[in-house]
């Protein structure tokens, strides 16, 4: 029974206050900005590059020379985390932002056209959710080494978008009865303008969420692969791939190889999933009307 | 009259917090209600009412801030713990809500959510508290009862469902049931039942019923007392018939005068309200109303009234109003207070009916749909008939007020117009030309003609656009210029009463008629011929009905629009309507002038249509003869053979013999006129008889 | 009602059917068995590796076709063919899939009941210590991915098992060799060595059911029916026990579905770590050994399964909500 009051605030300024009020979103966005930094900037700053053997240190723990130590050819973790994690952090946000784009036009528009579209769209979702994704990656990986890891990101993007298009499709379908849409159509409106101008910005908030969401998902799918020799290859580094090299050392005195570069995929991925939470208060704040009656 | 009240509520305060500030949505609530009364709660959005309702039965959030006292009986409520109270709700005093469907457990059979109720209080079987349910669901007019106790909710209609929360209500015998705008989503001859399904609990369990609506004539049926809530606090009370007919707070006096008549022929301009109800946060000093009151001195925004007895008036007659004593000696209608807007005729309404050119023709207009069920494996098992052969025509500057009850294909009617679809079967004719031979182009072109309006002002609008877009797009579609766009729209904003400042604002900025406007704005950017109206002042607060209505008519009256105005409220019809049509289940049960066909109804549909409209008036409630209808509205899936409407006829049930019946039975009535061979008011029924319902003052 | 069911399973089978056919095309024109062979030492006369290849039906001169013909006319007589070591694929697959069955099962068991029960209690004592903290460690353990979480776990027991002075928990292996299956002695060997593994699954059952079984209960404590519930006199404990969980549930319906199906495709991670030879090791493996007889049965199991989660979905929410189910 709370009335509606006339905000003269606009929109996103209420969104980014809701946002900044939950302290633990904005620590998390943060930690990614401080990430970003780490990976892109550290190497100009740091004294190791990736690609740099210190003959006078195998595998020696983390010192004040080595900060994160070094492996047994002599590379330096540091800066082997800061290489890999570029990939990972790339790896994220084209990934989602592709895969975010291609559920949201094939759902828009399965939702909108239905008949044979949708029938089309639809079927072709079944099928690749059908589709042994991880399999099919992996067998196709080796095929795809040499040649740039970004169809690597292409692939996993394409393996992505199914369950979002589901739920824009079904957005769409109730979006579609809204009177607004009506009135734009009975003016004359074309089709993919209405769908580009009044649906897909009403589902705004859903696929900033669904995109925060799949950042996490990709890295974590690159690290699942890569653990296996199937995503990232080598001579290129990711984050998956040093963990692939050296899980085995983890419950050895050089467990720091594994350990490290481990924590800070955690702290990514934990604060990816921050902001993320924090975006989807701040942007929908109907959960928690619940509670005590 | 020495009784103890029965509840007390006394200085009730509701407060709840949100990030804006602090919400006071209940201020200093004072209201008593005897055993065995009627007490009516009014009020409009952001009132209180229901608020303070939920306060009684101590179901507000922990978060809410709630002072004052509620005493049941003389012992306090508030305070008290939930197990505590849990003894007596739904024991002592019981709760109907708005929305059955939703206030209905989806996954439990009704019987089983009724033998709850009764199981939580009595130390009964399992048995014994399902027959209890069964006997309660005939209590409630339930026709098989016992097959329908295991059904789920979803399965029941909506009039059924409610009655079912009634039955729930009563079952342990209450004291006091509060009723919480329990007929708000109901249709009118269903919402008929439910209040006299209402009034039979009442004399069943002897209970006191608060009946909480915004709808003034429901309370003038069923209230022996009334409070009148605004900005959650109540600025006049007193006996129904002191409230009604000497109203003494400006409020209350604007909102019984801008309500639009049934029973009135003359079509009176409405006396609106200006403005709209105020935000509950941070709430200005002085009385709340001060904005939009007519009669505001200085000490109207400085001090807030308090609810002070008049002199003269009956017992209990408050009114909370600095200039209420003013009202009272001079006796001031509400037509003195709030200037009254002169609206004349339009000029084509000067030219015959029948010499003036067709904006729109249907021609035994036919759309069904196929019948799908199931949300996973989706196949048809039938066809709903939704418009089964429906004839009308508007001519230039008409109004033809389209009116029925859900399922009886008035949306589907206006959707097939607006689509420009070639229909299944019959023809549709805009502004001359045929829709079925219609290419893309020409639609394209005829669209600049023909516009819309819808009914719900929050979801007409794009939220993420600002109103300069949203105004600015039926121009960019159809090539006007982007130089001259700007101006246009300015002018569409003054011509509704808007700011042209305001263009950049976004729809969650403005109020529900604010919304509206712009809707209307927006429907009027091409210079329409022809403007369809969806229940355009249904999803607005009552007080700010009045000034969009008006504003409707004068733009009819400047732009010599045409109008289709779908409503299912037909007081509002009877006010803006030339010619009305009534539709029940797809097709067309009487169409003619609005006043011959509300004066002299001729189809029994209609006339109990008109029969189960409350009107703002208590004298003539009481006095009214009610039509009650029986059963529900068929499925459109499966309308009965001959005439539909025969399952619930009341002269089906009542007058006619056998042979009679069997007509009815088999044949399928046509539209034949009423008023002589030429005439334009038609009916479809076989034993179609004109008389006065809305004067039918049979007692009851 | 049943020729639709037939329909819609008819639909779910040709997609099957593609996927299958797909996979195991990828993985014939993919992958590379001859380079198994020639990568020995010494390396075998090209005759007798092409002879090898034929038999197993994995020889890259043969047209894809034929070997496609041959492998579905086997796959018709229920024989999946042979692996790239010339084992039987059939045979491989049996007893892989119990190995996985029971790695998995009482794991995602208990962390699905465990993740379950929290989200309730989490929703209903809404942002009291306890919601925060089950919130929180929820959350955590989302963000750690199943190796991180796999990894430390192996070597958190065998931490453990050191402070404690005794092999409690074991890391590796299913059991320990020598041991009958069926004695107490093995069973609680097997058990020992199931411990960790299933606190993985545990742990992740856990953190994902009690956010999404939190966020379902959010989403209808707030329901009028609740409070019609209340009105009737039910306290808010019971009310919110009785009508909430049980609609709850619906949409959660969906998800135990497609986990209770897909829970193999999950345990990749944890056999190669805990060295369990069940599916999700075999899975990898073939491809790496460049098995395609092996890959496209995989690709066909998952494909199975993925269709009977669908299915299964439909069912349990027709189940669960009365509101589909009669129509």
């Amino acid at each position: 029974m709370v009335p509606k009051k006339a905000d003269p605030d606009s929109r996103s300024r209420l969104v980014l206050r809701r946002f900044l009020r939950r302290r633990l979103a904005v620590a998390g966005l943060f930690l990614v900005a401080l990430f970003f930094v780490f990976a892109y900037l550290g190497p100009f700053v740091y004294k190791w590059q990736y690609n740099q053997l210190d003959f006078q240190a195998f595998l020696q723990p983390p010192s004040s020379e080595h900060w994160f130590g070094t492996t047994q050819n002599g590379f330096d973790m540091l800066a082997l985390t800061m290489r890999g994690m570029q990939k990972s952090l790339i790896i994220g946000l084209i990934g989602a932002v592709l895969s975010t784009g291609i559920a949201a036009v094939a759902g828009a528009a399965a939702g909108y056209f239905s008949g044979w579209t949708d029938r089309v769209t639809i079927a072709l979702i079944d099928l690749l959710l059908v589709l042994p994704s991880f399999l099919i990656i992996a067998i196709l990986s080796p095929v795809f080494s040499g040649r740039t890891w970004l169809v690597f990101v292409l692939l996993l993007s394409a393996f992505q978008w199914m369950i979002t298009a589901r739920v824009v499709r079904s957005m769409t379908l109730s979006m579609k009865e809204r009177e607004f849409v009506y009135a734009a159509r009975f003016t004359g409106v074309s089709n993919w303008k209405i769908i580009v101008r009044h649906i897909l910005p009403n589902m705004s908030s859903f696929l900033i969420i669904d995109a925060t969401i799949n950042v996490s998902s990709l890295i974590l799918s690159e690290v699942g692969l890569s653990f296996f020799g199937f995503g990232v290859q080598p001579p290129d580094i990711s984050l998956g791939t040093l963990i692939n090299d050296h899980w085995q050392s983890a419950s050895t005195p050089n467990g720091y190889q594994f350990y490290l570069p481990a924590f800070l995929l955690i702290l990514l991925v934990l604060a990816v999933n921050l902001v993320g939470d924090g975006l989807r208060d701040a942007l929908d704040p109907n959960a928690g009307i619940g509670g005590d009656r | 009259m020495t009784a103890q009240p029965l509840l007390e509520v006394s200085n009730l305060s509701v407060t709840f917090p949100s990030e804006a500030g602090p919400v006071a949505a209940v201020r200093s609530l004072s209201y008593h209600i005897m055993p065995g009364e009627v007490l009516g709660i009014v009020g409009e959005s952001g009132s209180g009412k229901s608020v303070s309702s939920l306060a009684v039965m101590g179901l507000l959030p922990s978060r809410a801030k709630i002072t004052g006292s509620i005493r049941f009986k003389g012992a306090e409520l508030l305070g008290q713990s939930d197990k505590d109270l849990s003894t007596i709700r739904g024991r002592r005093i019981s709760m109907i809500f708005q929305d059955p469907l939703s206030a209905l457990t989806p996954v439990f059979t009704v019987g089983d959510q009724i033998a709850e109720a009764v199981l939580i209080h009595q130390k009964l079987s399992g048995h014994a508290a399902m027959d209890r349910a069964v006997e309660l669901l005939e209590l409630v007019g339930i026709p098989n009862p016992r097959q329908r106790a295991s059904a789920f909710p979803h399965e029941f209609s909506g009039g059924m469902r409610q009655r079912a929360m009634i039955a729930m209500a009563i079952a342990n015998d209450p004291e006091l049931i509060i009723a919480d705008e329990p007929t708000t989503a109901l249709d009118v001859t269903i919402q008929a039942q439910i209040l006299e399904t209402l009034e039979k609990a009442r004399e069943t369990t002897g209970a006191a019923i608060i009946m909480i609506t915004h709808d003034l004539g429901v309370i003038a049926g069923a209230a022996d007392r009334v409070t009148v809530m605004y900005a959650g606090k109540p600025v006049e009370t007193g006996a129904i018939d002191d409230v009604f007919y000497q109203p003494r707070m400006p409020y209350t006096l604007g909102l019984l005068g801008s309500i639009p008549r049934l029973d009135m022929a003359e079509r009176q301009p409405l006396t609106p309200i200006e403005g709209s109800p105020p935000s509950l946060i941070n709430l200005p000093r002085g009385c709340p109303f001060t904005p939009r009151c007519p009669m505001r001195i200085e000490k109207c925004e400085q001090v807030e009234p308090e609810l002070v007895v008049l002199n003269a008036s009956g017992a209990g007659h408050a009114a909370a109003c600095h200039r209420s004593n003013e009202i009272e000696q001079q006796n001031l209608k509400s037509t003195d207070i709030f200037p009254a807007p002169v609206i004349g005729e339009p000029e084509v309404g000067a030219v015959p009916r029948a010499q003036r050119e067709a904006v729109l023709e249907l021609r035994d207009l036919v759309k069904h749909f196929p019948l799908v069920k199931g949300a996973i494996l989706r196949r048809r098992v039938g066809t709903v008939f939704a418009v089964d052969g429906i004839s009308l025509d508007i001519r230039e500057g008409e109004t033809l007020g389209l009116v029925g009850e859900s399922g009886c294909g008035k949306t589907t009617t206006i959707m097939e117009i607006l689509n420009l679809t070639t229909p299944a079967s019959g023809r549709i004719v805009v502004f001359g030309k045929d829709t079925a031979g219609m290419t893309a182009q020409d639609r394209f072109a005829v669209r600049e003609d023909l516009s819309v309006v819808f009914q719900d002002p929050q979801a007409s609008l794009d939220p993420r656009m600002p109103v300069s877009s949203i105004l600015a797009e039926p121009l960019e579609t159809h090539g006007v210029p982007a130089g001259e766009r700007t101006a246009r729209i300015e002018e569409l904003l003054q011509i509704v009463g808007l700011r042209a400042e305001h263009m950049s604002r976004y729809p969650q900025e403005f109020s529900g008629g604010q919304r509206q406007r712009v809707g209307i704005a927006r429907a009027l950017a091409l210079k329409p011929r022809l403007v369809v109206l969806d229940e355009p002042v249904s999803a607005l607060d009552v007080s700010i009905r009045a000034g969009v209505i008006n504003l409707l008519e004068k733009l009819r009256m400047d732009l010599g629009l045409a109008y289709l105005f779908v409503a299912h409220d037909l007081s509002v019809v009877r006010h803006i309507a030339d010619r009305v049509a009534v539709m029940y289940l797809g097709k067309i049960a009487e169409i003619g002038e609005v006043n011959r066909v509300f004066s002299l109804p001729a189809h029994p549909y209609t006339q109990a249509l008109l029969s189960a409209i409350p009107l703002p008036d208590p004298r003539k409630e009481r006095a009214r003869r009610r039509i009650i209808l029986k059963g529900d509205i068929p499925n459109p899936s499966d309308p009965p053979s001959g005439c539909r409407f025969r399952t619930r006829c009341q002269k089906f049930a009542g007058e006619l013999n056998d042979q009679q019946r069997q007509r009815c039975i088999d044949e399928e009535p046509l539209l034949t006129a009423q008023n002589g061979p030429e005439g334009d008011h038609l009916a479809a029924c076989h034993y179609a008889e004109s008389y006065a319902v809305l004067d039918d003052v049979g007692g009851k | 009602m049943g020729r639709f069911l037939l329909r819609r399973l008819a639909y779910l089978i040709v997609l099957v059917v593609i996927a299958t056919a797909a996979t195991y095309l990828l993985a014939a024109v993919a992958l590379n068995p001859r380079s198994n062979f020639e990568g020995r030492n010494p390396p075998p006369p090209p005759e007798v590796v092409d002879a090898r290849l034929d038999e197993l039906n994995l020889n890259d001169k043969t047209p894809i076709t034929d070997r496609f013909t041959r492998w579905v006319s086997g796959l018709v007589r229920s024989d999946l063919g042979l692996t790239v070591d010339g084992g039987s694929v059939n045979d491989e697959m049996g007893r892989r899939v119990w190995v996985s069955l029971r790695l998995l099962l009482i794991g995602s068991l208990l962390g699905t009941l465990a993740g379950v029960a929290a989200g309730a209690y989490s929703a209903v004592k809404q942002y009291n210590f306890s919601d925060h903290a089950i919130t929180l460690v929820s959350f955590v353990i989302l963000s750690v991915n199943t190796v991180v979480l796999a990894v430390f776990l192996a070597n958190a027991g065998t931490s453990f098992n050191n402070a404690v002075g005794n092999r409690v928990v074991y890391n590796t292996g299913e059991y320990s060799p020598g041991l009958e299956a069926w004695t107490s002695e093995g069973i609680v060997d097997r058990l020992k060595h199931l411990i960790l593994p299933s606190l993985v699954l545990v742990l992740q059952g856990f953190a994902f059911y009690s956010r999404y079984q939190r966020n379902s209960m959010l989403d209808v404590l707030g329901s009028d029916f609740v409070r019609t519930a209340q009105a009737k006199g039910l306290r808010r404990s019971r009310a919110l026990i009785k009508h909430a969980l049980r609609t709850a549930l619906i949409p959660m319906g969906t998800f135990f579905a497609y986990q209770f199906a897909l829970i193999f495709i999950g345990s990749i991670f944890v056999e190669k770590i805990f060295t369990w030879h069940g599916m999700g090791e075999w899975f990898v493996q073939s491809i790496q050994k460049n098995d395609v007889n092996a890959t496209a049965a995989i690709g066909m199991f998952v494909a199975i399964l993925v269709l009977i989660a669908g299915f299964l979905s439909d069912v349990v929410t027709v189940a669960l909500d009365p509101r589909i189910r009669r129509s």
